[in-house]
């Protein structure tokens, strides 16, 4: 019992346990892997991917999948670009606000016209990255500097960046939200068994309708980070996003088809795919080997595809052993 | 207004794309009662509980609940009225804690957020009721039928309902699980819990139910006390034909030639798999029809798996031809020679957009093509001889099954089993949804395929269709095969009889 209890916490902690040993893999072998400099880029970078993830990460526990936050994204950072001369507050009302708007189609769609969230969020994804093009005359949009807008992305609090602390506290509430209040379970609840959950009484077109609008804000937020800290709205953006956030959820254990699932574990994810990719930057910077930017997605993937299976594994002998 | 009457449902209407599903059907259920709802498949007992907790809307009808008029749209609403419901299939949320799947939907909360060290004392005292003591931590999956079926029960009690149906819940439990659900009826029922309690299983009513309500062809048939109705009464009132007694033949079927029936083909003895078959034994010969009787739940359908290789047998044995049968998977019993046309033709047989005769080919498959690439011609050829054999109606082979009718379709898949040249025949409610004329067709179609030597198992909840059809009827009750009857034995009282009293009552066992 106690044996088959550790293997299945190491499933479900696995990606935690990855995370610890490519830290140390990287503290070992490079000089300045844990220096200030790079520990807070790399939270700065990747705290853009972190709220994607999050939102994602409540979508796929309701058994759903959005498809189009790294189109909102860019569409939020040309949003929030253009309003950034307006101010601060104005210009991350408008990126988020724009988030929200692409989120409350998306569940809309979801949930009153009863579209597959595949196909809507598919073409969400098409029509936000249209309208991002679109606004933004098919070119950056630079943000004003005045207006202290790029305090949001490239200003630090307490010696972190400001992005990291805004991710966080958005885990934070995200991880309230799902363990205790009776949205955040009946999120979980919908996706281990709609029916069910419909039969129990609890209302679920309102669950699923506040993820996609969630995840929309979410991505909308993570568009004004993105604006701010390089200092221009983005259209073209955001490619590759959905399924960067999509990796980091179901490296977090949680499940695709819905009803099991973690914040804590997605922002170790998210932080363990955004690590891989800064030991592959110190490995080329030590000049033994050259990865191309495609051998580091190949390699990407194939880590990705490794702690997948693992995790499978381990989960599955956990339980074999348990049956017992 | 009596106000022992806690539940009172009149003249209830409900049509589905104009077809009636219930027409003025009636229920009434006094508190603190527990009370049986029975009847056949699509007797109307579904519609009306769904109609109840406002998951249809009714055409027509007064519903009174609690001394009030009633009127919800939703299950949800159902429930905060104070009607829960138990489905057959349990409804919750397999992934969850035992808590969770208790107390969603009303959490406790402080400050806000939700507290569950008292979510928690909750769901283990609401089980405690049933001396049920686990760990309500863990998730649901992790726990067997009966206790999750407590689960949903616990559920039900913590809404504080005043009304809770079962809807066949005994279908999944072992003997002695069954008697902890009575226990825990009659529990509720000192509580003043009123419980609706669907199940065919004519012995647990008798040992549970104070009344019984029986529907048929969407109406109210009878309620009367438990200890004032025979069971033959409660069997005669379920199958009891809708129209007057007919005359002579009410089926296509006509008399049959003993010369025709050859040597026993496959002999099943002592069959058995979990509860729902336990002991079956029967047999059939080269050109007879061989039909099975008995109440819905009775095991029919899921002996016809086991014989099919579709389940697995647990114990007894099954002799075809001369030789031992163990089918491990269909493909087994396809070699040996056997097809099986069930029940649910929309799920399990036809495949409604593809064309007559890709639905006709489907088993043949693997045989018609060489290395993979399907011979055309010849499967042209049968295609094109089944259409007109069986006279299907269609515009040529090549037109969707989905717009063919429900008999036509019966016949495609009648085809596509006899392509393979079998030599049983398994048939579950041949004519099932299938209108008059084409249902005489089938039933004609069926006889001569046995003149032909083919031996034909007929499984047919329509009395007038085993005891004309049949040369041999196998009544099956409770998962037992409790009696067998020659085609002059077959007599309607006879299958009734034995349908309602079998033999040894099992139920009784389990509670003494």
């Amino acid at each position: 019992m106690t044996r088959a209890k550790y293997i299945s916490l190491l499933g479900s902690y696995g990606v935690v346990l990855a995370l610890l040993l490519l830290i140390v893999f990287g503290w070992a072998r490079y000089d300045y892997f844990l220096g200030f400099f790079n520990i807070t880029s790399v939270l700065r970078y990747n705290s853009m991917f972190a709220l994607v993830a999050l939102g994602m990460c409540f979508v796929i526990m309701t058994g759903g999948i959005d498809l189009s936050v790294g189109s909102t994204a860019a569409l939020g950072s040309v949003v929030a670009a253009l309003f950034s001369p307006q101010g601060a507050w104005i210009g991350l009302g408008a990126g988020v606000g724009a988030g929200l708007c692409v989120g409350l189609i998306n569940a809309t769609l979801v949930t009153r016209l009863k579209i597959m969230p595949f196909i809507a969020t598919l073409a969400m994804m098409l029509a936000a990255s249209g309208t991002a093009l679109l606004l933004a005359d098919n070119q950056s949009v630079s943000v004003s500097y005045d207006s202290g807008f790029t305090t949001i992305g490239q200003d630090n609090f307490l010696g972190f960046p400001i992005p990291a602390w805004i991710a966080l506290g958005a885990y934070i509430v995200g991880w309230i939200v799902l363990n205790f209040t009776s949205t955040g379970r009946g999120v979980l609840a919908v996706g281990g068994n709609e029916d069910a959950t419909r039969m129990m009484g609890l209302p679920v077109n309102r669950i699923k309708f506040l993820v996609y609008l969630a995840s929309g804000g979410l991505a909308g937020l993570a568009g004004v980070i993105l604006a701010s800290q390089f200092g221009a709205g983005q259209p073209i953006e955001g490619v590759g996003w959905e399924l960067f956030a999509i990796a980091a959820v179901v490296v977090g254990g949680t499940l695709l088809t819905g009803g099991v699932g973690s914040v804590g574990a997605t922002l170790a994810g998210v932080l363990l795919l955004g690590i891989l990719f800064n030991v592959l930057n110190f490995e080329n910077g030590k000049g033994w080997i050259s990865l191309s930017a495609y051998w580091q997605s190949v390699i990407r993937g194939l880590f990705l595809l490794i702690v997948v299976i693992l995790q499978a594994k381990l989960s599955s002998r956990g339980n074999a052993v348990k049956d017992h | 207004m009596d106000t022992d009457i806690l539940l009172s449902m009149t003249g209830i209407d409900k049509r589905f794309a104009g077809i009636p599903a219930l027409s003025a059907a009636s229920f009434t259920v006094a508190r603190g009662e527990v009370h049986a709802l029975i009847g056949q498949n699509g007797a109307g007992k579904s519609t009306l509980i769904k109609v109840l907790t406002g998951y249809h809307r009714r055409d027509a009808g007064e519903v009174t609940f609690d001394g009030k008029p009633f009127e919800v749209f939703s299950p949800q609403q159902a429930q905060a009225s104070g009607i829960s419901t138990i489905y057959q299939e349990i409804n919750l949320v397999p992934y969850r804690s035992l808590t969770e799947n208790i107390c969603l939907g009303r959490e406790q909360r402080r400050f806000g957020l939700l507290d569950w060290a008292s979510m928690h004392r909750e769901a283990e005292g609401l089980l405690q009721r049933f001396n049920i003591r686990v760990d309500v931590r863990r998730p649901l999956m992790e726990f067997n039928t009966a206790t999750q079926q407590m689960v949903a029960i616990a559920r039900a009690i913590g809404f504080s309902a005043k009304l809770v149906i079962m809807d066949e819940p005994t279908s999944s439990l072992d003997e002695r699980e069954v008697g902890v659900l009575f226990n825990v009826i009659r529990q509720l029922k000192q509580e003043g819990v009123s419980v609706v309690f669907v199940s065919h299983k004519l012995d647990e009513l008798y040992a549970v139910c104070d009344r019984v309500t029986i529907m048929r062809d969407g109406k109210t048939i009878r309620t009367a006390r438990m200890d004032e109705i025979e069971k033959i009464d409660l069997v005669s009132s379920m199958l009891g034909r809708s129209i007057e007694k007919t005359e002579g033949h009410a089926t296509a079927f006509t008399a049959r030639d003993e010369k025709n029936i050859g040597k026993i083909l496959l002999s099943a003895d002592n069959l058995a798999v979990g509860q729902i078959v336990q002991d079956v034994s029967f047999n059939i010969r080269s050109g007879e029809i061989a039909g099975f009787a008995g109440l819905l739940g009775a095991g029919r359908t899921e002996t016809a798996r086991l014989v099919f290789g579709i389940d697995r047998v647990k114990k007894g044995a099954m002799t075809y031809g001369d030789k031992t049968f163990e089918p491990k998977r269909p493909a087994d019993a396809i070699a040996a020679g056997m097809g099986f046309c069930t029940e649910d033709r929309k799920s399990e047989g036809i495949v409604p957009d593809m064309s007559v005769a890709e639905n006709m080919m489907l088993a043949l498959m693997p045989k018609l093509s060489k290395s993979g690439v399907i011979d055309e011609k010849a499967q042209r050829e049968i295609v094109e001889r089944f259409i007109k054999q069986l006279g299907i109606k269609c515009s040529g082979p090549d037109q969707k099954v989905r717009e063919l009718s429900g008999g036509n379709q019966q016949k495609v898949l009648l085809g596509r089993w006899l392509a393979m040249n079998p030599r049983l025949l398994i048939l579950d409610e041949p004519t099932r949804g299938i209108d008059v004329g084409a249902k005489g067709e089938i039933q004609s179609l069926i006889k001569s395929l046995a003149d032909q030597g083919l031996a034909v198992l007929m499984i047919s909840s329509e009395l007038e269709e085993v005891i004309e059809g049949a040369d041999r009827v196998f009544v099956l009750r409770d998962g037992i095969s409790v009696a067998e009857f020659d085609r002059s034995a077959a007599t309607e009282d006879a299958l009734m009889g034995a349908m309602a009293h079998g033999n040894a009552p099992v139920i009784e066992k389990a509670l003494t």
